[in-house]
C-alpha cells in the first residue's frame, strides 16, 4: 500500500507510461493496483488509494479489507495502476492555468436575452 | 459541488474516538460523501449482549452457556493465533486481511463468552483472562501453531467451512441471543470461506514450492478436522431442544464443499489418522497453554488493569 496521493505513474502528454515500479521484480513483488470505492448514496466511485495484490480478483478482496472496513462503500472497482496515465505535475501551468480569467467558458458570463423563459 | 461535506467528512475522521453515531446523522442528508466516510452500521455488538445479560434480559440455560463457551473458546484461541501474523504476512495487504480474520474471531468471541458469562455473572474478561487451561473447551485445530504461509492458510479454509455450516444452522436456533450471534457472524465467515480458498487455489495451482507447502500444510490439519464433527451429550441435548445442531450433521455439507475446493486445486483430501481430540473436555495439545501465558499474562500480573 502506498499512500493516497501519491503518483503512481506520470507521463508528459503523449508519452508512454514509466512502467519501471510497477513490473514486479525478481517475479516476487506484487503489482499496485488503484482502488476507486462507491458510497452507498450512489454517486461515482472515487479513487480511495492503492495496494499491492497478484492478481485482480485478489485485489478486489484486499480492497475490501483495506478501504471498505468502516462501511464506506457499496461497490469497488480496482485498476492496474500501469494501465492510468496521468498528467504531468510539472507541467501544471500550461495545463491547467490556461482556463483562469477565461469567463466567457462559464454560463454566467452571458447576459439573458429578452424573452427567454425557464433560465 | 459545494465543500461543506468535505470538512464534514474530516471533522468526522479527525474525531474518530468520539461518537461514531454522527457518521449516520450527517451522512442522512448531504450529497457530498467521501469514498472514505465512516459509519457505524446497527450490527449486533457484544456489548448489546453483555448489557442484556447485565440486565437479565437474556440469559443462557447451563447447556447453552457451556456451548457458547466451545464455540466462544474457538474464536478466542483462533483470534490470538492469527493476531501474530500482523508484520508477518507476505504483504501488508495480508497482514490487513489476517487482522480483519482475527478482529471477526475476536468479535465473535466476546459476543459468545459474554452471553456464556450469563449464567453464573463472570464478564467476557473474567473467561478470557482468569480461567486456567483445562476450563477451556477449544477443539485442538484453533490452536494448531502458524506454521508457514499455507499452515495458516489450510486451518482457516477447514475452519471457515466448519463455521459457516454451524452458523448457518444455529441462525434458526430456539435461543434467540445465540440465533442473533450466528445471524451476524454466518457473513463474516463466508468471507473467511471466500479469502481462505482463493489462496487454496493460488498456493496449489502456483509454483511447485506453493504447491509443495499447500499439499505438507493439508496433511498437517487434517488430523484435527474430525474433532469438530464429533457429537456428545451436550449437543445431543441442544440438539433435541432445537438449540443447536449436532456437529456430525454438518460434515456432509462440509465435506462436499470443501472437496470441490480441493478438486479445483487439484489436491486430495490427506488420508490421514484423525487425532482423539479432547478440547471440549479440557484436554488440549501442549500449544494451548503457551497461548494462555501470552495472551493472559498482563490481566494476571495487574488484575483490573485498564487502558
Amino acid at each position: 500500500m502506498i499512500p493516497n496521493d501519491s503518483p503512481t505513474s506520470q507521463a508528459r502528454p503523449g508519452t508512454p507510461v514509466a512502467v519501471a515500479p510497477i513490473e514486479p521484480q525478481a517475479g516476487n513483488v506484487w503489482p499496485i493496483w488503484e482502488v476507486f470505492v462507491r458510497s452507498s448514496r450512489g454517486l461515482s466511485h472515487v479513487h480511495a488509494g492503492s495496494l499491492h495484490a497478484p492478481d485482480a480478483a485478489m485485489a478486489l478482496r484486499n480492497a475490501r479489507d483495506l478501504y471498505t472496513r468502516r462501511n464506506e462503500g457499496v461497490s469497488i472497482w480496482v485498476v492496474p495502476a500501469e494501465a492510468i496515465a496521468s498528467s504531468d505535475p510539472d507541467a501544471k501551468g500550461s495545463f491547467f492555468e490556461s482556463p483562469q480569467g477565461k469567463d466567457y467558458r462559464h454560463a454566467t458570463y452571458y447576459t439573458k436575452s429578452e424573452g427567454v423563459k425557464h433560465l | 459541488m459545494s465543500t461543506t461535506p468535505e470538512t464534514d467528512t474530516h471533522s468526522e475522521e479527525t474525531t474518530g474516538h468520539g461518537d461514531i453515531s454522527v457518521g449516520v446523522a450527517g451522512a442522512a442528508g448531504d450529497s457530498g460523501a467521501s469514498a472514505t466516510r465512516i459509519t457505524p452500521g446497527n450490527a449486533l455488538r457484544p456489548e448489546d449482549i453483555a448489557l442484556a445479560v447485565s440486565r437479565g434480559t437474556a440469559k443462557p440455560s447451563e447447556d447453552v452457556a457451556e456451548f457458547a463457551l466451545r464455540l466462544g473458546d474457538d474464536a478466542l484461541i483462533l483470534a490470538q493465533r492469527l493476531g501474530h501474523w500482523i508484520s508477518r504476512a507476505p504483504e501488508l495487504e495480508e497482514d490487513v486481511a489476517l487482522g480483519n480474520i482475527a478482529l471477526d474471531e475476536l468479535g465473535h468471541a466476546r459476543s459468545l463468552l459474554s452471553y456464556a458469562g450469563g449464567l453464573d455473572g463472570r464478564s467476557e474478561d473474567d473467561l478470557a483472562y482468569l480461567r486456567r487451561e483445562h476450563e477451556f473447551r477449544s477443539a485442538a485445530l484453533f490452536e494448531q501453531p502458524n506454521g508457514d504461509f499455507a499452515v495458516t492458510i489450510a486451518r482457516q479454509f477447514v475452519v471457515s467451512y466448519y463455521q459457516f455450516e454451524l452458523y448457518r444452522r444455529l441462525a434458526s436456533s430456539t435461543d434467540s441471543t445465540l440465533a442473533g450471534i450466528a445471524a451476524k457472524a454466518v457473513k463474516e465467515v463466508d468471507y473467511h470461506r471466500d479469502h481462505s480458498s482463493q489462496w487454496v487455489l493460488r498456493l496449489a495451482l502456483g509454483t511447485d514450492e506453493s504447491r509443495k507447502r499447500m499439499i505438507h500444510a493439508f496433511k498437517v490439519i487434517w488430523p484435527y478436522v474430525d474433532e469438530l464433527f464429533r457429537d456428545d451429550e451436550l449437543t445431543g441435548r441442544l440438539s433435541e431442544a432445537g438449540a443447536a445442531p449436532q456437529p456430525s450433521s454438518l460434515r456432509e455439507d462440509f465435506d462436499r464443499l470443501t472437496g470441490e475446493v480441493l478438486a479445483e486445486a487439484e489436491l486430495e483430501v490427506p488420508n490421514v489418522q484423525p487425532t482423539p481430540g479432547g478440547g471440549r473436555r479440557g484436554l488440549h495439545s501442549e500449544h494451548l497453554g503457551y497461548i494462555l501465558a501470552e495472551m493472559q499474562v498482563l490481566a494476571r500480573e495487574y488484575p483490573g488493569a485498564s487502558w
